[in-house]
Parts: C-alpha cells; structure tokens; sequence
C-alpha cells in the first residue's frame, strides 16, 4: 500500500459551509482554498445549508473546525442554531468560526454565545489560517 | 473471530447504528491510528453483506451528481446507503478541498444516509489507502448498500476494482478518442458503462462507441457490460442504472464470480498487508543497527554494487530475527 509523505503529519478537517440564502460564496471558497493551501482537509459543504444540515455534515465528517460564511444578514438567527443544535448533540466541543458581513455589536453577541472567532471584510488569508490552525489544535 | 463473537465497546456501538462512533473511527482508520486497529479486525467478520459500488471515471463526467440520483433510488427502494467520496490530496501540501458533498440533497433527517469524504491522502488509483476499510466499517455498521465515488480518474485509475464488486465506469458524449484509450485500463474494470449528460448532443455515438469496445471482450464469467445513458438533469436512467447494479450483483452469486473475485482482491489486500509491515520491520531494524549507513560506505565507493547490498540487508535481516 503506498503509504503518504513520510512525516505523519494529521491533516486538520474543516467544514466549510454557507447558511442563510445569500449566493455569495466567493468569500467562502477563497477561504477553504486557503485552508486547503495550509495542508487542511477541507471539506466545502456549498450553499444554502440549513444548521441541521451543517451540524449533521460535522459530524459525518468528524471535523475538528466549523467555519460559517455568511452575508444575508440572517446571522443573528443561525449561528446561534447551529452552536445550540452542536451542544444538544453533545459537540460543542467543535469550534466554530464565521465569516461575513456582520455589525460588530452583533460579532460581539455572536462571540459571547460561543462562535470562536469573527472575520470581516479584509481580514488577511493569513490571520484567517493561523486563527483556524490555533481553535482546530489548541496544544500545537 | 465468529461473527456475534464478543465485541469491543467501540465496534459494537457501530453495529448498534451510533453515527459518532463510526464517525471517529472512520477518523482513527484514515489516519492510521493504532485505536482503531480492534475496532477493524472484530469489525470484519460483519462485513462482506452489502454491495460496494464503485463509480469512477474522467473528471467533471457528473459522479457526485449521479452518486446523488441513485442514494435518491436506493433510498426510494426502503435500503440505507453509505457513500464515501473521495478528493485528491494536493501532493505539495497534503491540503485538499472535499466538494462531493455539494451535490448531495438535503437529508438532514435522514438517518439511511451517511456520507464521508476522504482525501486520496497520496494515494493513487483514485481511492485512498484507507477506502476498503472505511467501506467494510460502513458494512458492519449495517447500511444496505456502500457506494464509492473515485477520484477523476485517468484511464489507470483501476484502485476501485480492489474495493467494489460492481464497478461503473462514467463518461459523457463527446469524449472521443478519449474512449479509444479506454481499452486499456478503465474500460478493463467496467461491470457497468454509464455516458452520463445523455440529454448532449453525441449521446448516441458514445454508446455506440463503447458497445463496439464491449464486444472486444466482456468481463469474466461471461458478463457482457451494459451501457446505461443517464441524465441528472431530467433524472433519465438512474432506474435503469440501478437495476443494472442489482442484475450485476446477482450475477456474481449464481457465476460464482462473487467468490472467485473476493478471493483475488483479498489475496491482494493481505499480501499488501503483508509487505506493508515487512516493509516497516525493515527499514525499523536498518535504522537501529546502523547496516544500511555501512553498506552505504562500500555502495558509494564502488565496492558493492547495490543489488548485491540489497542481498546482504535481506540476508541480514533474516539472520537477526
């Protein structure tokens, strides 16, 4: 069996994925191409994707990161179902990061009911990938 | 080593139907996690129930999307399903995008469907090293039918033969000479010829084409591949497709090809197996006594040659044991 590159190094598994029924994914897959560019499983779950369907995706797939794109402006709604649908799933221990067009008194509500870290327009590709490497491996 | 043996905790959640657990199994399998190595080898005497169907083919031929159409039939049927999807991993920095999921219907509430997605992880021939084990664990866990979706693949991406009992080979109108070059390889594997896009133009003549390529040769045991036009757009054929699987598999049990190629992907999986760890024992015991830095001396120096270095580990090797 031809085995992968010698360093044993475990890929990080992240879903990516688009709730609310915007059709601007462009920012989410310039994010997973990133993720995919720092050695990470990503795997792209495509738009309009109800929070059932996010978390059960998660969990399918075993992902160690949740990253939500959002820019309908539903976000006060759905990211807090698919923190709650995690929790009575008993995941919560996924982390979950998001994306988007988002006020920051909302960021900040967002961030208190456990969404681990919020990007806006312009944050750089970089800060995105180390914040994702440091909630996905917390020891590393 | 009896099915109903007794069970560990983790292979028996699986086979009572916990998603979780055959999830992070499925985790611990793909990343070669020795926690996993109990679950799989109890695991095993439980598979070998459901059909493993491969889909492979060139890329952008419409896999996920016909992969999508028949869990729709499967599931119309009253079976459950597992798919696993497979991506490529970038060869440069392991990363991969995993998009088979996008295709799949909304089945949030579906508990007969479970879809993964793996990287191919370095693999090649379109599947990832872990993709048997990971079919076989969904087996155990119960689902009617596993369905494989490859990599898109070259004409010598045959992996999936070593997996599926039927395999279904997709491609679309037009693809030309490109058929041609399907003697060799892809064409060879084909339980099933699908031309995917049926509602193209040149539909016709790609059947026609891969019906003259079928009389060259069919498959052993007599079974003649038959040539389904499907359409995923207009759902056309996925019926048809189908049931081309259901006669295919049944065909296997009264040919006795079922058996004669268990046998063969089998005998290839345990002498893989097999030279995997030789392999691993080798290069472990090279590291420690330091043999190959010796050899190495006389190599480069032109005292030896390398074959006979080669001769001398495999001799030495032997003798510590």
């Amino acid at each position: 069996m031809p085995k992968a590159r010698p360093a044993k190094k475990i890929p990080i598994r992240v879903l990516i994925a688009k709730p609310g029924l915007d059709g601007h994914d462009r920012g989410a897959k310039v994010v997973a191409r990133a993720l995919r560019d720092a050695g990470m499983e990503v795997i792209y779950a495509g738009l309009r994707q109800t929070p059932e369907e996010i978390v059960r995706a998660a969990l399918e797939e075993d992902v160690d990161l949740i990253g939500l794109s959002i820019l309908s402006g539903a976000h006060m709604a759905l990211f807090p179902r698919v923190l709650a649908l995690l929790k009575s799933q008993g995941s919560h221990d996924i982390p979950v990061f998001a994306g988007g067009i988002i006020p920051d008194e909302d960021a900040r509500r967002l961030k208190k009911a456990g969404i681990r870290a919020i990007f806006g327009p312009g944050t750089s590709l970089e800060e995105i990938v180390t914040t994702a490497r440091a909630l996905a491996r917390p020891s590393a | 080593m009896k099915a109903g043996a007794r069970l560990p905790a983790a292979a028996r959640s699986i086979v009572d139907g916990d998603r979780r657990v055959l999830a992070r199994t499925i985790t611990a399998v793909e990343n070669g996690d020795p926690a996993a190595d109990e679950v799989v080898r109890s695991l095993y005497a439980r598979s070998g129930r459901a059909p493993v169907v491969g889909l492979t083919g060139p890329l952008g031929v419409g896999k996920s999307s016909l992969v999508n159409a028949l869990v729709g039939r499967i599931r119309s049927l009253g079976q459950t399903v597992g798919v696993i999807g497979v991506d490529p991993s970038s060869p440069f920095t392991g990363g991969s995008v995993l998009g088979d999921r996008i295709r799949l219907e909304r089945r949030a509430d579906d508990s007969g469907v479970f879809f993964r997605s793996m990287a191919s992880r370095g693999a090649a021939g379109g599947v990832a090293a872990a993709t048997r084990e990971v079919s076989r664990l969904l087996d155990a866990a119960g689902f009617d039918v596993v369905l494989v979706e490859t990599v898109g693949s070259g004409q010598v991406d045959v992996a999936i033969r070593e997996i599926a009992s039927t395999s279904i080979v997709v491609v679309v109108p037009h693809l030309g000479d490109e058929v041609q070059t399907l003697k060799a390889g892809l064409f060879e594997i084909a339980d099933i010829f699908c031309v995917n896009k049926v509602d193209l133009p040149g539909a016709e003549a790609a059947k026609r084409d891969l019906a003259e390529l079928v009389t060259l040769g069919g498959r052993p045991g007599g079974w003649a591949p038959p040539i389904v036009g499907t359409s995923t757009v207009e759902p056309t054929g996925i019926d048809e497709l189908w049931n081309d699987v259901v006669a295919h598999e049944k065909f296997l049990d009264s040919s006795g090809e079922r058996t004669r190629g268990e046998r063969q992907r089998l005998s290839h999986e345990i002498v893989g197996l097999a030279r995997d760890r030789v392999g691993k024992e080798l290069l472990r015991r090279l590291e420690a006594d330091r043999s190959l830095r010796r050899l190495l001396d006389d190599v480069v120096a032109r005292r030896i040659d390398p074959r006979t270095a080669a001769d001398r580990l495999v001799v030495g090797s032997r003798r510590a044991r």
